[in-house]
Protein backbone atom coordinates (compact mmCIF):
# COMPACT_ATOMS: atom_id res chain seq x y z
CA UNK A 1 0.00 0.00 0.00
CA UNK A 2 1.52 3.30 -1.00
CA UNK A 3 -1.20 5.89 -1.04
CA UNK A 4 0.08 9.45 -0.86
CA UNK A 5 0.09 10.71 2.70
CA UNK A 6 -3.02 12.80 3.21
CA UNK A 7 -2.65 15.01 6.26
CA UNK A 8 -6.17 16.41 5.85
CA UNK A 9 -7.60 12.91 6.14
CA UNK A 10 -5.46 12.26 9.21
CA UNK A 11 -6.66 15.48 10.82
CA UNK A 12 -10.29 14.55 10.25
CA UNK A 13 -9.77 11.69 12.73
CA UNK A 14 -8.99 14.11 15.60
CA UNK A 15 -12.08 15.90 16.93
CA UNK A 16 -9.99 18.24 19.11
CA UNK A 17 -8.21 19.73 16.10
CA UNK A 18 -11.42 21.60 15.28
CA UNK A 19 -11.03 23.61 18.49
CA UNK A 20 -10.66 27.37 18.32
CA UNK A 21 -8.62 29.34 20.83
CA UNK A 22 -10.13 32.79 21.19
CA UNK A 23 -11.40 32.72 17.62
CA UNK A 24 -8.24 31.31 16.09
CA UNK A 25 -7.77 27.72 14.99
CA UNK A 26 -5.83 25.64 17.49
CA UNK A 27 -2.27 24.92 16.35
CA UNK A 28 -1.35 22.04 18.60
CA UNK A 29 2.43 21.78 18.83
CA UNK A 30 2.63 20.08 22.21
CA UNK A 31 2.42 16.44 21.16
CA UNK A 32 5.72 15.76 22.93
CA UNK A 33 3.88 16.37 26.20
CA UNK A 34 0.81 14.42 25.24
CA UNK A 35 -0.60 13.44 21.89
CA UNK A 36 -4.16 14.06 20.81
CA UNK A 37 -6.37 11.01 20.43
CA UNK A 38 -8.02 9.95 17.19
CA UNK A 39 -11.70 9.03 17.23
CA UNK A 40 -10.85 5.32 16.84
CA UNK A 41 -9.16 5.37 20.25
CA UNK A 42 -12.03 7.12 21.99
CA UNK A 43 -14.49 4.72 20.38
CA UNK A 44 -12.48 1.64 21.28
CA UNK A 45 -12.43 2.58 24.94
CA UNK A 46 -16.11 3.42 24.94
CA UNK A 47 -17.03 0.27 23.05
CA UNK A 48 -15.11 -1.88 25.50
CA UNK A 49 -16.81 -0.23 28.46
CA UNK A 50 -20.24 -0.46 26.89
CA UNK A 51 -20.02 -3.99 25.59
CA UNK A 52 -17.29 -6.04 27.25
CA UNK A 53 -16.31 -4.45 30.54
CA UNK A 54 -15.49 -7.01 33.17
CA UNK A 55 -12.62 -8.10 35.39
CA UNK A 56 -9.89 -9.88 33.47
CA UNK A 57 -8.05 -13.10 34.37
CA UNK A 58 -10.75 -14.21 36.80
CA UNK A 59 -14.36 -15.20 36.73
CA UNK A 60 -16.05 -17.72 34.47
CA UNK A 61 -18.79 -15.63 32.96
CA UNK A 62 -19.03 -14.68 29.32
CA UNK A 63 -18.04 -11.04 29.75
CA UNK A 64 -15.02 -11.99 31.85
CA UNK A 65 -13.80 -14.24 29.07
CA UNK A 66 -14.45 -11.60 26.45
CA UNK A 67 -12.71 -8.86 28.41
CA UNK A 68 -9.71 -11.12 29.05
CA UNK A 69 -9.47 -11.92 25.37
CA UNK A 70 -9.59 -8.26 24.35
CA UNK A 71 -7.02 -7.39 27.02
CA UNK A 72 -4.61 -10.08 25.88
CA UNK A 73 -5.25 -9.29 22.20
CA UNK A 74 -4.27 -5.72 23.02
CA UNK A 75 -1.01 -7.01 24.44
CA UNK A 76 -0.31 -8.89 21.20
CA UNK A 77 -1.06 -5.78 19.13
CA UNK A 78 1.09 -3.45 21.20
CA UNK A 79 3.91 -6.00 21.39
CA UNK A 80 3.85 -6.29 17.58
CA UNK A 81 4.03 -2.50 17.38
CA UNK A 82 7.51 -2.70 18.94
CA UNK A 83 8.49 -5.91 17.19
CA UNK A 84 8.12 -8.04 20.30
CA UNK A 85 6.38 -11.11 21.69
CA UNK A 86 3.39 -10.56 23.99
CA UNK A 87 5.10 -12.40 26.89
CA UNK A 88 7.75 -9.68 26.82
CA UNK A 89 5.32 -6.82 27.24
CA UNK A 90 4.34 -5.68 30.73
CA UNK A 91 1.49 -3.20 31.11
CA UNK A 92 2.35 -0.24 33.27
CA UNK A 93 0.53 3.01 33.98
CA UNK A 94 3.12 4.78 31.83
CA UNK A 95 6.83 5.13 31.23
CA UNK A 96 7.46 6.60 34.68
CA UNK A 97 5.94 3.54 36.32
CA UNK A 98 7.93 1.27 34.00
CA UNK A 99 11.23 2.93 34.92
CA UNK A 100 10.40 2.84 38.61
CA UNK A 101 9.57 -0.84 38.25
CA UNK A 102 12.95 -1.57 36.66
CA UNK A 103 15.03 0.58 39.01
CA UNK A 104 13.06 -0.64 42.01
CA UNK A 105 13.35 -4.29 41.10
CA UNK A 106 17.09 -3.99 40.51
CA UNK A 107 17.39 -2.92 44.14
CA UNK A 108 15.87 -6.20 45.34
CA UNK A 109 17.68 -9.46 45.95
CA UNK A 110 18.27 -11.34 42.73
CA UNK A 111 20.78 -12.13 40.02
CA UNK A 112 20.71 -8.56 38.71
CA UNK A 113 20.75 -6.83 42.10
CA UNK A 114 22.64 -3.53 42.19
CA UNK A 115 25.14 -3.38 45.03
CA UNK A 116 27.49 -0.96 46.68
CA UNK A 117 30.32 -0.03 44.34
CA UNK A 118 28.32 -0.78 41.19
CA UNK A 119 27.83 2.02 38.70
CA UNK A 120 24.71 3.21 36.92
CA UNK A 121 25.22 5.37 33.86
CA UNK A 122 22.59 7.77 32.53
CA UNK A 123 22.85 10.82 30.26
CA UNK A 124 22.74 14.53 30.96
CA UNK A 125 19.70 14.66 28.69
CA UNK A 126 17.37 12.54 30.82
CA UNK A 127 13.76 13.28 31.49
CA UNK A 128 13.44 13.29 35.29
CA UNK A 129 11.56 9.98 35.00
CA UNK A 130 14.71 8.25 33.77
CA UNK A 131 16.93 10.01 36.30
CA UNK A 132 15.31 10.14 39.72
CA UNK A 133 14.52 6.40 39.99
CA UNK A 134 18.24 5.76 39.37
CA UNK A 135 19.25 8.40 41.91
CA UNK A 136 17.05 6.65 44.45
CA UNK A 137 18.42 3.24 43.55
CA UNK A 138 21.98 4.52 43.88
CA UNK A 139 21.19 6.13 47.22
CA UNK A 140 19.57 2.97 48.57
CA UNK A 141 22.27 0.58 47.45
CA UNK A 142 25.44 2.63 47.66
CA UNK A 143 25.94 2.39 43.90
CA UNK A 144 27.41 5.34 42.03
CA UNK A 145 25.35 7.28 39.50
CA UNK A 146 27.31 8.73 36.60
CA UNK A 147 26.25 10.56 33.49
CA UNK A 148 27.30 10.87 29.87
CA UNK A 149 27.65 14.60 29.11
CA UNK A 150 25.79 16.35 26.32
CA UNK A 151 27.90 18.37 23.89
CA UNK A 152 27.12 21.92 22.84
CA UNK A 153 25.30 20.73 19.71
CA UNK A 154 23.09 18.40 21.74
CA UNK A 155 24.85 15.15 20.83
CA UNK A 156 25.97 12.75 23.53
CA UNK A 157 29.69 12.83 24.23
CA UNK A 158 30.44 9.32 23.03
CA UNK A 159 34.13 9.58 23.89
CA UNK A 160 33.14 10.23 27.46
CA UNK A 161 30.62 7.38 27.24
CA UNK A 162 33.38 4.98 26.24
CA UNK A 163 35.42 6.12 29.23
CA UNK A 164 32.54 6.03 31.69
CA UNK A 165 31.12 2.65 30.82
CA UNK A 166 33.47 0.21 32.49
CA UNK A 167 33.66 -2.98 34.46
CA UNK A 168 31.74 -1.51 37.42
CA UNK A 169 28.85 -0.42 35.17
CA UNK A 170 25.75 -2.51 35.73
CA UNK A 171 23.11 -0.36 34.02
CA UNK A 172 23.20 2.09 31.13
CA UNK A 173 19.89 4.00 30.86
CA UNK A 174 19.26 6.55 28.13
CA UNK A 175 16.54 8.17 26.04
CA UNK A 176 16.01 6.96 22.49
CA UNK A 177 15.11 10.56 21.64
CA UNK A 178 15.64 13.39 24.11
CA UNK A 179 12.36 15.15 24.93
CA UNK A 180 14.15 18.50 24.68
CA UNK A 181 16.68 18.02 21.90
CA UNK A 182 14.72 15.86 19.48
CA UNK A 183 17.93 14.05 18.57
CA UNK A 184 17.89 10.29 18.04
CA UNK A 185 20.64 8.89 20.23
CA UNK A 186 23.11 6.27 18.97
CA UNK A 187 21.39 3.22 20.47
CA UNK A 188 23.58 0.62 18.76
CA UNK A 189 26.81 2.26 19.94
CA UNK A 190 25.61 2.55 23.51
CA UNK A 191 24.41 -1.05 23.47
CA UNK A 192 27.84 -2.18 22.21
CA UNK A 193 29.58 -0.30 25.02
CA UNK A 194 27.20 -1.68 27.64
CA UNK A 195 27.34 -5.25 26.36
CA UNK A 196 31.11 -5.08 26.29
CA UNK A 197 31.06 -4.82 30.09
CA UNK A 198 27.98 -6.95 30.69
CA UNK A 199 25.76 -4.03 31.71
CA UNK A 200 21.99 -3.92 31.21
CA UNK A 201 20.61 -1.28 28.85
CA UNK A 202 17.35 0.54 29.59
CA UNK A 203 15.78 2.61 26.83
CA UNK A 204 13.30 5.43 27.36
CA UNK A 205 11.35 5.23 24.09
CA UNK A 206 8.65 7.80 24.97
CA UNK A 207 9.62 10.30 22.31
CA UNK A 208 10.57 7.80 19.63
CA UNK A 209 7.52 5.51 19.77
CA UNK A 210 5.18 8.10 18.18
CA UNK A 211 7.60 8.92 15.36
CA UNK A 212 9.99 6.09 14.54
CA UNK A 213 9.62 2.47 13.55
CA UNK A 214 10.55 0.50 16.66
CA UNK A 215 12.02 -2.96 16.70
CA UNK A 216 13.03 -3.29 20.32
CA UNK A 217 14.44 -6.85 20.15
CA UNK A 218 16.60 -5.88 17.19
CA UNK A 219 17.77 -2.66 18.84
CA UNK A 220 19.91 -4.66 21.22
CA UNK A 221 18.61 -3.00 24.41
CA UNK A 222 17.52 -5.18 27.31
CA UNK A 223 14.57 -3.18 28.58
CA UNK A 224 12.50 -0.34 27.17
CA UNK A 225 9.52 1.76 28.23
CA UNK A 226 7.01 4.00 26.54
CA UNK A 227 3.75 5.76 27.39
CA UNK A 228 0.42 5.23 25.65
CA UNK A 229 -0.72 8.83 25.87
CA UNK A 230 2.18 10.00 23.70
CA UNK A 231 1.37 7.53 20.89
CA UNK A 232 -2.19 8.70 20.32
CA UNK A 233 -3.47 6.40 23.07
CA UNK A 234 -5.16 7.06 26.38
CA UNK A 235 -3.72 8.14 29.71
CA UNK A 236 -2.88 5.67 32.42
CA UNK A 237 -1.38 2.99 30.20
CA UNK A 238 2.11 2.29 29.00
CA UNK A 239 4.39 -0.65 28.56
CA UNK A 240 7.67 -2.08 29.70
CA UNK A 241 9.33 -4.39 27.22
CA UNK A 242 12.13 -6.70 28.26
CA UNK A 243 14.13 -9.60 26.94
CA UNK A 244 12.81 -12.95 28.22
CA UNK A 245 15.88 -13.72 30.32
CA UNK A 246 16.00 -10.22 31.80
CA UNK A 247 12.33 -10.12 32.81
CA UNK A 248 12.75 -13.65 34.15
CA UNK A 249 15.63 -12.49 36.36
CA UNK A 250 13.84 -9.44 37.75
CA UNK A 251 12.06 -9.94 41.07
CA UNK A 252 8.56 -8.48 41.34
CA UNK A 253 8.51 -4.81 42.30
CA UNK A 254 4.94 -4.28 43.40
CA UNK A 255 2.99 -7.24 44.69
CA UNK A 256 -0.61 -8.23 45.25
CA UNK A 257 -3.38 -10.12 43.53
CA UNK A 258 -3.27 -11.56 40.01
CA UNK A 259 0.49 -12.05 39.93
CA UNK A 260 0.75 -15.26 41.96
CA UNK A 261 0.37 -19.00 41.66
CA UNK A 262 0.18 -20.15 45.28
CA UNK A 263 -0.16 -18.02 48.38
CA UNK A 264 0.11 -19.19 51.98
CA UNK A 265 0.03 -17.01 55.05
CA UNK A 266 3.82 -17.01 55.05
CA UNK A 267 4.83 -16.70 51.43
CA UNK A 268 3.83 -16.51 47.79
CA UNK A 269 4.96 -17.96 44.50
CA UNK A 270 4.79 -15.79 41.47
CA UNK A 271 3.55 -16.10 37.92
CA UNK A 272 6.09 -15.78 35.14
CA UNK A 273 6.44 -12.42 33.34
CA UNK A 274 4.55 -10.41 32.26
CA UNK A 275 1.88 -11.13 34.92
CA UNK A 276 4.51 -11.20 37.64
CA UNK A 277 4.79 -7.44 37.21
CA UNK A 278 1.08 -6.73 36.94
CA UNK A 279 -0.45 -6.93 40.43
CA UNK A 280 -3.90 -5.63 41.11
CA UNK A 281 -6.60 -4.48 38.74
CA UNK A 282 -5.18 -3.54 35.39
CA UNK A 283 -6.06 -0.55 33.17
CA UNK A 284 -8.03 -2.79 30.84
CA UNK A 285 -10.05 -0.33 28.78
CA UNK A 286 -6.92 1.79 28.39
CA UNK A 287 -4.93 -1.22 27.12
CA UNK A 288 -7.67 -1.97 24.60
CA UNK A 289 -7.68 1.68 23.50
CA UNK A 290 -3.88 1.76 23.23
CA UNK A 291 -4.09 -1.22 20.90
CA UNK A 292 -6.63 0.75 18.88
CA UNK A 293 -4.16 3.65 18.74
CA UNK A 294 -1.30 1.60 17.33
CA UNK A 295 -3.69 -0.12 14.91
CA UNK A 296 -4.92 3.31 13.80
CA UNK A 297 -1.32 4.41 13.31
CA UNK A 298 -0.55 1.22 11.39
CA UNK A 299 -3.35 1.94 8.92
CA UNK A 300 -1.25 4.77 7.50
CA UNK A 301 1.63 4.56 5.13
CA UNK A 302 4.22 5.03 7.86
CA UNK A 303 7.12 5.64 5.49
CA UNK A 304 5.16 8.52 3.98
CA UNK A 305 4.15 9.73 7.45
CA UNK A 306 7.79 9.63 8.48
CA UNK A 307 8.78 11.66 5.41
CA UNK A 308 6.01 14.14 6.24
CA UNK A 309 7.30 14.55 9.79
CA UNK A 310 10.88 14.86 8.56
CA UNK A 311 9.79 17.73 6.29
CA UNK A 312 8.06 19.37 9.26
CA UNK A 313 11.23 19.00 11.33
CA UNK A 314 13.32 20.69 8.66
CA UNK A 315 10.83 23.52 8.18
CA UNK A 316 10.58 24.07 11.93
CA UNK A 317 14.30 24.10 12.64
CA UNK A 318 15.34 26.10 9.60
CA UNK A 319 12.50 28.54 10.17
CA UNK A 320 13.47 29.13 13.78
CA UNK A 321 17.12 29.48 12.82
CA UNK A 322 16.26 32.30 10.42
CA UNK A 323 14.54 34.40 13.14
CA UNK A 324 16.71 36.93 15.00
CA UNK A 325 17.40 36.32 18.67
CA UNK A 326 16.48 32.65 18.71
CA UNK A 327 18.75 30.09 20.30
CA UNK A 328 18.02 26.46 19.45
CA UNK A 329 18.78 23.62 21.83
CA UNK A 330 20.43 20.75 20.05
CA UNK A 331 20.86 22.32 16.63
CA UNK A 332 22.70 19.72 14.64
CA UNK A 333 22.36 18.02 11.29
CA UNK A 334 24.67 15.22 12.35
CA UNK A 335 21.92 12.99 13.69
CA UNK A 336 18.49 11.74 12.82
CA UNK A 337 15.80 13.80 14.54
CA UNK A 338 12.13 13.92 15.26
CA UNK A 339 9.97 16.99 14.69
CA UNK A 340 10.50 18.47 18.14
CA UNK A 341 12.52 21.58 18.82
CA UNK A 342 13.24 23.49 22.00
CA UNK A 343 14.42 27.08 21.78
CA UNK A 344 14.94 30.27 23.68
CA UNK A 345 13.82 33.70 22.55
CA UNK A 346 16.66 35.79 23.87
CA UNK A 347 15.52 38.48 26.29
CA UNK A 348 12.03 37.03 26.73
CA UNK A 349 11.16 34.44 29.36
CA UNK A 350 9.76 31.16 28.01
CA UNK A 351 6.53 31.63 29.94
CA UNK A 352 5.94 34.98 28.27
CA UNK A 353 6.71 33.47 24.87
CA UNK A 354 4.17 30.72 25.53
CA UNK A 355 1.54 33.27 26.49
CA UNK A 356 2.17 35.27 23.34
CA UNK A 357 1.97 32.17 21.15
CA UNK A 358 -1.23 31.12 22.89
CA UNK A 359 -2.81 34.41 21.83
CA UNK A 360 -2.22 33.24 18.25
CA UNK A 361 -3.78 29.85 18.95
CA UNK A 362 -0.40 28.12 19.11
CA UNK A 363 0.01 25.59 21.94
CA UNK A 364 3.61 24.86 22.91
CA UNK A 365 5.31 23.64 26.05
CA UNK A 366 7.23 26.11 28.18
CA UNK A 367 9.42 25.42 31.18
CA UNK A 368 12.11 22.85 31.84
CA UNK A 369 10.14 19.95 30.29
CA UNK A 370 11.12 17.72 33.24
CA UNK A 371 14.78 18.06 32.21
CA UNK A 372 16.32 20.54 34.64
CA UNK A 373 19.89 19.21 34.42
CA UNK A 374 19.87 19.53 30.64
CA UNK A 375 18.62 23.13 30.82
CA UNK A 376 21.23 23.92 33.42
CA UNK A 377 23.87 22.49 31.11
CA UNK A 378 22.79 25.04 28.48
CA UNK A 379 22.77 27.83 31.08
CA UNK A 380 19.03 28.32 31.21
CA UNK A 381 16.13 27.46 33.49
CA UNK A 382 13.37 27.25 30.90
CA UNK A 383 12.81 26.98 27.18
CA UNK A 384 9.99 26.85 24.66
CA UNK A 385 9.34 23.53 22.94
CA UNK A 386 7.36 22.95 19.77
CA UNK A 387 6.61 19.32 18.97
CA UNK A 388 4.73 18.08 15.95
CA UNK A 389 2.70 14.95 15.26
CA UNK A 390 1.44 13.00 12.29
CA UNK A 391 -1.45 15.48 11.96
CA UNK A 392 0.70 18.64 11.94
CA UNK A 393 0.69 20.67 8.72
CA UNK A 394 3.36 22.84 7.18
CA UNK A 395 0.94 25.77 7.47
CA UNK A 396 0.83 25.20 11.23
CA UNK A 397 4.61 25.33 11.43
CA UNK A 398 4.45 28.59 9.48
CA UNK A 399 1.87 29.99 11.93
CA UNK A 400 4.26 29.18 14.77
CA UNK A 401 7.22 30.75 12.97
CA UNK A 402 5.25 33.87 12.15
CA UNK A 403 4.15 34.20 15.77
CA UNK A 404 7.69 33.62 17.11
CA UNK A 405 8.95 36.38 14.78
CA UNK A 406 6.70 38.84 16.60
CA UNK A 407 7.69 37.96 20.16
CA UNK A 408 10.73 40.18 20.70
CA UNK A 409 9.02 43.15 19.16
CA UNK A 410 5.97 42.75 21.40
CA UNK A 411 8.08 42.55 24.53
CA UNK A 412 10.26 45.44 23.39
CA UNK A 413 13.58 43.63 23.29
CA UNK A 414 16.14 43.26 20.58
CA UNK A 415 14.94 46.04 18.29
CA UNK A 416 17.61 48.52 19.40
CA UNK A 417 20.39 45.94 19.71
CA UNK B 1 -7.21 46.23 23.95
CA UNK B 2 -6.68 42.54 23.19
CA UNK B 3 -6.43 39.96 25.98
CA UNK B 4 -2.71 39.81 25.50
CA UNK B 5 -2.25 43.56 25.65
CA UNK B 6 -4.34 43.84 28.79
CA UNK B 7 -2.14 41.18 30.36
CA UNK B 8 1.12 42.76 29.27
CA UNK B 9 0.42 46.42 29.82
CA UNK B 10 3.23 48.85 29.07
CA UNK B 11 3.60 49.48 32.81
CA UNK B 12 4.25 45.78 33.41
CA UNK B 13 6.89 45.57 30.71
CA UNK B 14 8.53 48.74 32.10
CA UNK B 15 8.72 47.36 35.61
CA UNK B 16 10.09 44.06 34.28
CA UNK B 17 12.95 46.01 32.70
CA UNK B 18 13.57 48.59 35.43
CA UNK B 19 13.12 46.58 38.56
CA UNK B 20 12.53 48.51 41.80
CA UNK B 21 14.26 47.11 44.85
CA UNK B 22 16.39 44.74 42.81
CA UNK B 23 19.62 43.79 44.60
CA UNK B 24 19.59 42.58 48.19
CA UNK B 25 20.32 45.17 50.92
CA UNK B 26 22.65 44.26 53.79
CA UNK B 27 20.65 42.37 56.40
CA UNK B 28 19.47 44.53 59.31
CA UNK B 29 18.91 43.69 62.97
CA UNK B 30 15.38 42.40 62.30
CA UNK B 31 15.42 41.10 58.79
CA UNK B 32 14.38 37.86 57.17
CA UNK B 33 15.52 36.42 53.85
CA UNK B 34 13.13 34.17 52.00
CA UNK B 35 13.58 32.06 48.91
CA UNK B 36 10.54 31.18 46.82
CA UNK B 37 10.37 29.09 43.70
CA UNK B 38 7.74 28.29 41.14
CA UNK B 39 8.48 24.64 40.32
CA UNK B 40 6.47 24.75 37.10
CA UNK B 41 8.55 27.33 35.28
CA UNK B 42 11.65 27.62 37.48
CA UNK B 43 11.02 31.26 38.39
CA UNK B 44 12.70 32.16 41.64
CA UNK B 45 13.03 35.03 44.03
CA UNK B 46 15.12 35.78 47.07
CA UNK B 47 13.48 38.52 49.06
CA UNK B 48 14.81 40.30 52.12
CA UNK B 49 12.50 42.24 54.40
CA UNK B 50 13.73 44.50 57.19
CA UNK B 51 11.31 45.25 59.99
CA UNK B 52 11.64 48.08 62.52
CA UNK B 53 9.08 47.77 65.30
CA UNK B 54 5.69 47.38 63.66
CA UNK B 55 6.93 48.93 60.41
CA UNK B 56 8.29 47.38 57.23
CA UNK B 57 11.44 49.40 56.75
CA UNK B 58 12.72 47.93 53.50
CA UNK B 59 12.14 45.19 50.97
CA UNK B 60 14.78 44.19 48.44
CA UNK B 61 14.98 41.19 46.18
CA UNK B 62 16.84 39.25 43.54
CA UNK B 63 15.55 36.70 41.13
CA UNK B 64 14.87 35.60 37.62
CA UNK B 65 11.66 34.83 35.87
CA UNK B 66 8.97 35.90 33.47
CA UNK B 67 7.93 39.50 33.01
CA UNK B 68 4.87 38.99 35.22
CA UNK B 69 6.87 37.72 38.19
CA UNK B 70 9.58 40.34 37.78
CA UNK B 71 7.25 43.30 37.36
CA UNK B 72 5.05 42.13 40.22
CA UNK B 73 8.05 42.14 42.59
CA UNK B 74 9.09 45.56 41.35
CA UNK B 75 5.57 46.96 41.72
CA UNK B 76 5.32 45.57 45.24
CA UNK B 77 8.49 47.41 46.27
CA UNK B 78 7.31 50.60 44.56
CA UNK B 79 4.00 50.39 46.41
CA UNK B 80 5.68 49.90 49.80
CA UNK B 81 8.15 52.73 49.17
CA UNK B 82 5.60 55.20 47.92
CA UNK B 83 2.84 54.51 50.42
CA UNK B 84 5.11 53.80 53.35
CA UNK B 85 7.24 56.91 53.07
CA UNK B 86 10.38 57.28 55.14
CA UNK B 87 9.14 55.33 58.16
CA UNK B 88 7.72 52.43 56.16
CA UNK B 89 4.26 50.92 55.99
CA UNK B 90 2.72 49.27 59.05
CA UNK B 91 3.25 45.52 59.07
CA UNK B 92 -0.47 44.83 59.53
CA UNK B 93 -1.30 47.02 56.53
CA UNK B 94 1.20 45.13 54.39
CA UNK B 95 -0.31 41.82 55.46
CA UNK B 96 -3.77 43.10 54.61
CA UNK B 97 -2.55 44.24 51.19
CA UNK B 98 -1.11 40.82 50.45
CA UNK B 99 -4.38 39.14 51.42
CA UNK B 100 -6.36 41.51 49.22
CA UNK B 101 -3.95 41.07 46.33
CA UNK B 102 -4.24 37.30 46.55
CA UNK B 103 -8.01 37.46 46.67
CA UNK B 104 -8.16 39.64 43.56
CA UNK B 105 -5.71 37.49 41.60
CA UNK B 106 -7.62 34.33 42.43
CA UNK B 107 -10.95 35.86 41.45
CA UNK B 108 -10.67 34.96 37.75
CA UNK B 109 -11.19 38.57 36.76
CA UNK B 110 -14.11 39.27 39.12
CA UNK B 111 -12.28 41.49 41.62
CA UNK B 112 -10.12 44.20 40.04
CA UNK B 113 -7.14 45.70 41.85
CA UNK B 114 -7.86 49.37 42.44
CA UNK B 115 -5.20 51.89 41.60
CA UNK B 116 -5.80 53.88 44.77
CA UNK B 117 -4.67 50.97 46.94
CA UNK B 118 -2.27 49.12 44.67
CA UNK B 119 -0.71 51.90 42.57
CA UNK B 120 1.23 50.42 39.60
CA UNK B 121 0.47 46.90 40.81
CA UNK B 122 -3.16 47.48 39.82
CA UNK B 123 -1.96 46.83 36.28
CA UNK B 124 -1.69 43.17 37.30
CA UNK B 125 -5.49 42.84 37.40
CA UNK B 126 -5.40 41.24 33.96
CA UNK B 127 -3.37 38.33 35.31
CA UNK B 128 -6.32 37.00 37.29
CA UNK B 129 -7.99 35.84 34.07
CA UNK B 130 -4.96 33.66 33.28
CA UNK B 131 -5.02 31.09 36.06
CA UNK B 132 -1.70 29.59 34.95
CA UNK B 133 -0.01 32.95 35.56
CA UNK B 134 -1.41 33.80 38.98
CA UNK B 135 1.50 32.04 40.66
CA UNK B 136 3.94 34.20 38.68
CA UNK B 137 2.33 37.39 39.99
CA UNK B 138 2.07 36.02 43.54
CA UNK B 139 5.70 34.92 43.86
CA UNK B 140 7.15 38.09 45.47
CA UNK B 141 4.04 38.71 47.58
CA UNK B 142 4.15 35.19 49.00
CA UNK B 143 7.86 35.65 49.71
CA UNK B 144 7.12 38.88 51.60
CA UNK B 145 4.30 37.21 53.53
CA UNK B 146 6.68 34.47 54.61
CA UNK B 147 9.40 37.02 55.41
CA UNK B 148 7.06 38.96 57.69
CA UNK B 149 6.26 35.78 59.57
CA UNK B 150 9.97 35.17 60.13
CA UNK B 151 11.25 38.70 60.78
Amino acid sequence: MSLPFDVAAVRADFPILETEIDGRPLVYLDSGATSQKPRAVLEAEREFLEQANSAVHRGAHTLAAEATELFEDARVTVAEFVGAEPEQLVWTSGATAGLNLVAGSLGYRGDLQIREGDEIVVTEAEHHANLIPWQELAARTGARLRHIPVLEDGMLDMHAAAELIGERTKVVAFPHVSNVLGIVNPVAKLVTLARGVGALTVLDACQSAPHLHLDLPASGVDLAVFSGHKVYGPYGIGALWGRDEVLEALPPFTTGGSMITTVTLDRAEYLPPPQRFEPGTQPVSQAVALAAAVRWLGEHDLDAAHAHEAALEKRLREGLRSIDGIRLLGDTDAAERVALQAFEVQGVHAHDVGQFLDSRGVAVRVGHHCAQPLHRRFGMTASVRASAAIHTTEAEIDTLLDAVSGVRDFFGVGAAA
Amino acid sequence: MSGLESLYQELILDHAKNRRGFGLAEPGAHSATVHQRNPICGDEITLRVDVEGDRVASVTWEGAGCSISQSSASMLVALLQEDGGAEGMAKTDVEALITQFREALRSRGKIPLDEETFADAAALSGVSKYTARVKCAMLAWVALEEGLRQA
